[in-house]
């Protein structure tokens, strides 16, 4: 039953409305105007007025442009075609591949029971100490890059999605820059993984609603995948456009800004896509990687802060290496029991040590006398930096283990690191006691 | 009655609105037909003919004209024997139940019988003729650990009745008749061992309430010696993301002294439930041998299950913490996050197009959270017997501040407030709580007067501390300086603890008196100390024995052997204790 309607009551934003009965909450139409042909869907319902967003945005549709309700919700093709492929926010072929129409899926669908979810179990090795050591980053486990622009952030995203051990990699860009999109596709080419990545790619330059899309379709496809037994690793770059796009619509709509204009259930729109992330138990599992950039390199943003209260940790990258504070890994006391005695030990008290040296060097810079203590602590700190922290060092994580005890040994006696007295006179470098 | 109805006329978001015929109550439950599925949703606000329903599912595919049934009954939950150990969601449906019937999904308009169809070994309490009255007991059942009563139901009428017929001791189904009751006038009400309650009405069936006293030992030194929580009382405790809420309320939910807990996971993530979870059956209750899951009860609504279940699944929780409350026990309701519960609220208040308040709040979210906290207490029964719930829920401020609206209304009414620290948290200081803008109205479990004085030596430590941020260490006396250190140690070895630390994870009262002890008489004693280096290594030879000391066992023969260590380190700077502390000593 497809209706046509040749009548657009208002045009707002990205939102346009038009007076039709026995339409359903979410589905979907295609508008028609004089500059093609978009998608749209329905976002709410008052009695005759239907109200959609257009995917391709609402510049230049004409009140006389035609509007076909097509009955069913979003969906998705989901199939081994889509591997090694690239499409828009809206599931539309951005390379010269064919559309893909088999098979269709629907996306935003349901959550999981979390009475079928299990305890994720495996750690994912980066070959990054600070991830490995200090934030261990776990299968199934959803971790955003806090950053600022000008960060890295795309390279260290690309970096781990390489080095872990996945069956399948989904991209979902927002807004990404065309030049990071460029890496990814080349850094994925060359690396022979396009074969094993699917791509949902928003650019900065694509009209905003269809930035909307690429979690919810990214997530749809990668959770079926995750079904059918795959360990599907998805990236998500930028979330905060996302979050953006969200706080676009949500002003159209003239909803109630909660903060900062965003829209009060920014804290559920962004759970519902991250809590995607699981490991299912006798099949795949998905795990996500975000990006989140922080405007103005504030944390206590609406956006950084919703993701921090959603997300199992997060990585915060600050002058091209993932901080000490600030970054953490909830995850990692379900792997950090296993992969050797010393790592939990390790993990806390070279923080514990790193926290003192901050303090040590804000004395320092305030010229004041430093006493012995304090010497020691700034050797520490400096080691640290350098031999742990730096984004250039790639070694597994017993190697990292071993370099933590040298730098301990090098700088401290034994009681001073205030860990248990057993496990330091087993770990401690026998040279240098 | 006869069966209302109306039709859908609008959708936004997760509100929709119905026109009806009819009457309909506000907070009454309608369900919205779609296809063969029957969404359940909750009547907020009536305007004329229009009802404006918050839907408990997600409102994909629904259209304007769709029929909508109203059900009678305001939101409720279900009561009886076989509550313990069960997973609902907000509404109390039982989610593995639902996985069995549905997959790794949750399926919308699928709702499950809350109360197992099982039949329990019931003895009766009453016998023919005999005079009952709302809540009394007519018979009881063993559930597991506990004897559950089953009780005349709270909403029938506050009077007299008589017990017509009382079925003997036996096994009956939880929905088979038990009882039959009669009123003065002659209406006859049958009982079974199950019946429901609405959710928003706290449950009053008692003599009188009473102040909170006696401590709630969560075996968390900081919590118990300087922070404590009362049976029947509440604390709130708010930090930034990833502070260790959850942490927090995941160790209390496992040592703490109560008969049963209950957990609300609102809105938060549903992966930490998991754990809860998939532990808790695993793990034995020292107290009673049993696992820790028979006396526990999780509400589930995390935060990508529908918004408006989030928003009843904290009253869902306090209901049932109630009715355990009524068979005497003590119960302990952990709910994170409240934030959570007051963004449903607020997501609610956008749709209907109030008022906004601060922060886009609506303007009753004070006196909401108010009333919620309103619910814990401890009360006598009408058998005399005493019954306790108490509330601790964590709270989530935007940006990690706590001049927002949740926090400051939370703080109005709570006993106990356990501020978490980002700072803290960063350097890895766990439990990550403010010893110093923490607060309990609560009296500990060790004696205030050396509570106190410890506690004033981490105030003089902390602006030693700040003072040497503007002089340096050289502009600070030695006898300041030790006092910096001594807060140190009183911090490093006593108010930090290792949740994950096989031993440490949980302090017995009678180990923290022991170690409470050892530490107060460090902190009271002039030391023969010359010079700030010595201090320091002196200090940190201390803290490591007390670490050592921490991670092991009471029954390890080792214990003692680090208690005299310590002793003997101090013994050897030893002078004299300094003047308060030396009175307090003598006093005891
Ligand atoms: N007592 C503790 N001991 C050791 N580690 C802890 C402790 N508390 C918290 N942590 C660490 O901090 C992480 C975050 O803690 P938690 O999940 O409790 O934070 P939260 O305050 O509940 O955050 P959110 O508001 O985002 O839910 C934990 O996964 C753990 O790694
Ligand atoms: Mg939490």
């Amino acid at each position: 039953m497809q209706k046509v309607y040749t009548k657009i009551d208002s045009i707002a934003g990205n939102v346009i409305t038009v007076r039709a009965s026995g339409i359903r909450n979410g589905d979907l139409a295609m508008v028609t105007s004089a500059h093609g042909e978009s998608l749209a869907n329905v976002i709410k319902l008052d009695r005759e007025e239907v109200s959609l967003q257009v995917f391709s945005g609402a510049r230049g549709i004409s009140t006389g442009d035609k509007v076909r309700f097509l009955g069913v919700p979003m969906r998705i093709s989901y199939s081994d075609d889509l591997l090694g492929r690239i499409f828009t926010g809206s599931g539309k072929p951005r390379d010269n591949g064919p559309e893909l129409t088999e098979n269709l899926i629907e996306i935003g669908g349901p959550a999981v029971n979390p009475a079928k979810r299990i305890i994720p179990r495996n750690m994912i090795r980066t070959g990054i100490p600070m991830i490995d050591v200090f934030n261990t980053l776990v299968e199934s486990q959803k971790l955003p890059i806090f950053s600022v622009s000008g960060e890295p952030y795309n390279e260290v995203l690309a970096r781990i999605a390489m080095q872990a051990e996945v069956d399948l990699i989904i991209l979902g860009g927002m807004g990404l820059k065309f030049d990071d999109y460029l890496y990814f596709k080349n850094t994925l080419e060359k690396s022979g993984a396009m074969s094993r990545t699917i791509f949902f790619v928003h650019t900065a330059s694509d009209p905003t609603v269809e930035c909307l899309l690429v979690p919810d379709i990214s997530l749809a496809v990668a959770e079926r995948f995750a079904l059918d037994g795959k360990k599907v690793l998805v990236l998500l770059s930028d979330m905060t456009n996302f979050a953006d796009a969200l706080k676009e619509i949500a002003i159209t709509m003239e909803q109630v800004p909660s903060n900062r204009g965003y829209p009060g259930d920014l804290y559920s729109s962004l759970a519902a896509r991250y809590e995607k992330a699981v490991d299912f138990e006798g099949a795949g599992s998905l795990t996500i990687l975000a990006v989140t950039t922080m405007p103005g390199d504030d944390v206590t943003h609406p956006v950084p802060d919703n993701t921090g209260y959603i997300t199992e940790g997060q990585f915060y990258l600050r002058h091209s290496r993932i901080e000490p504070f600030g970054s953490l890994s909830r995850l990692k006391q379900q792997v950090n029991s296993d992969t050797r005695d010393d790592h939990r030990a390790l993990m806390d008290g070279m923080i514990k040590l790193y926290a003192a040296y901050t303090e040590a060097l804000e004395k320092k810079s305030m010229g004041f006398q430093m006493s012995e203590w304090d010497d020691k602590l700034i050797k520490y700190g400096e080691m640290f930096e350098n031999r742990l922290m730096d984004l250039s060092v790639n070694i597994p994580l017993e190697e990292a283990l071993d370099l933590g005890w040298e730098i301990l040994a090098a700088c401290f006696e034994p009681k001073e690191t205030g860990m248990r007295s057993e496990l330091v006179l087993k770990h401690w470098p026998k040279e240098a006691s | 009655m006869a069966k209302k109805g109306g039709r859908v006329t609008g959708i936004n978001g997760n509100m929709v609105t119905v026109e009806f015929d009819g009457d309909v109550s506000q907070n009454e439950v309608g369900f919205i037909l779609l296809g063969d599925q029957r969404l359940k949703s909750e009547v907020i606000r009536i305007s004329g003919k229009i009802a404006s329903l918050q839907v408990f599912e997600m409102t994909g595919g629904i259209s304007v004209g769709d029929e909508v049934e109203f059900s009678g009954l305001m939101l409720s939950v279900e009561l009886g024997p076989g509550l313990l150990t069960q997973i609902y969601d907000g509404l109390q449906n039982p989610l593995p139940e639902l996985a069995i019937e549905c997959g790794f999904f949750l399926q919308r308009g699928v709702y499950l019988n809350p109360i197992p169809d099982k039949s329990w070994e019931f003895t009766p309490r009453v016998k023919v003729g005999d005079s009952v009255f709302p809540a009394d007991t007519v018979g009881t059942v063993p559930e597991g650990i506990f004897t559950h009563r089953i009780m005349v139901p709270f909403y029938l009428a506050p009077s007299a009745w008589t017990v017509e017929s009382i079925k003997p001791a036996g096994t009956y189904a939880v929905r088979d008749e038990i009882a039959v009751i009669k009123d003065s006038k002659g209406n006859k009400q049958s009982l079974s061992m199950v019946f429901p309650w609405p959710i928003k009405r706290p449950i009053t069936q008692y003599l009188e309430r009473l102040q909170p006293k006696e401590p709630l030992v969560t075996q968390i030194r900081i919590i118990d010696t300087f922070l404590p929580v009362a049976k029947g009382g509440t604390y709130c405790i708010p930090g930034p993301f990833g502070a260790g809420k959850t942490v927090l309320q995941h160790m209390t939910s496992r040592n703490a002294d109560v008969d049963i807990v209950i957990i609300a996971a609102c809105g938060e993530r549903a992966g930490e439930v998991v754990e809860t979870l998939k532990e808790f059956p695993e793990l034995i209750d020292p107290k009673t041998g049993k696992t820790l899951m028979e006396r526990t009860i999780i509400i589930c609504n995390t935060s990508s299950m529908p918004v408006a279940a989030r928003e009843a699944s904290v009253y869902t929780a306090v209901t049932i913490a109630e009715y355990y409350r009524q068979m005497g026990l003590d119960i302990l309701l952990l709910a994170d996050s409240t934030s959570r519960w007051a963004q449903a609220m607020r997501e609610m208040s956008g749709r209907l197009e109030e008022i906004p308040g601060e922060e886009a709040f609506p303007a009753y979210l004070e006196s909401v959270i108010a009333s919620f906290y309103e619910r814990a207490g401890v009360v006598t029964l009408r058998d005399g017997s005493k019954g306790s719930v108490t509330i601790g829920g964590t709270v989530s401020p935007a940006g990690g501040n706590f001049e927002e609206p949740v926090t400051q209304a939370t703080l109005k009414v709570v006993g106990a407030f356990h501020g978490l620290s980002r700072e803290r948290s960063d350097a890895r200081k766990y439990p990550a709580i403010d010893p110093l803008e923490s607060w309990s109205k609560y009296p500990s479990v060790i004696d205030m007067a050396k509570v106190d004085y410890a506690r004033s030596i981490l105030f003089d430590g902390h602006e030693v501390s700040q003072m040497m941020k503007v002089v340096g260490e050289e502009g600070t006396s030695v006898e300041d300086y030790i006092i910096y250190l001594k807060g140190e140690l009183l911090d490093q070895v006593y108010l930090q603890q290792n949740s994950f630390d096989d031993v440490d994870f949980a302090a017995p009262i009678e180990r923290q008196q022991v170690v409470f002890d050892v530490l107060f008489k460090i902190l009271g004693a002039k030391l023969q100390i010359e010079d700030k280096k010595t201090a320091r290594s002196t200090i940190n030879e201390i803290r490591q024995k007390f670490v050592d000391w921490n991670s092991v066992a009471r029954n390890d023969e080792r214990f003692e052997m680090y208690k005299n260590e310590i002793e003997e380190l101090v013994g050897g700077q030893f002078v004299e204790y300094e003047g308060k502390a030396a009175k307090i000593l003598q006093v005891k």
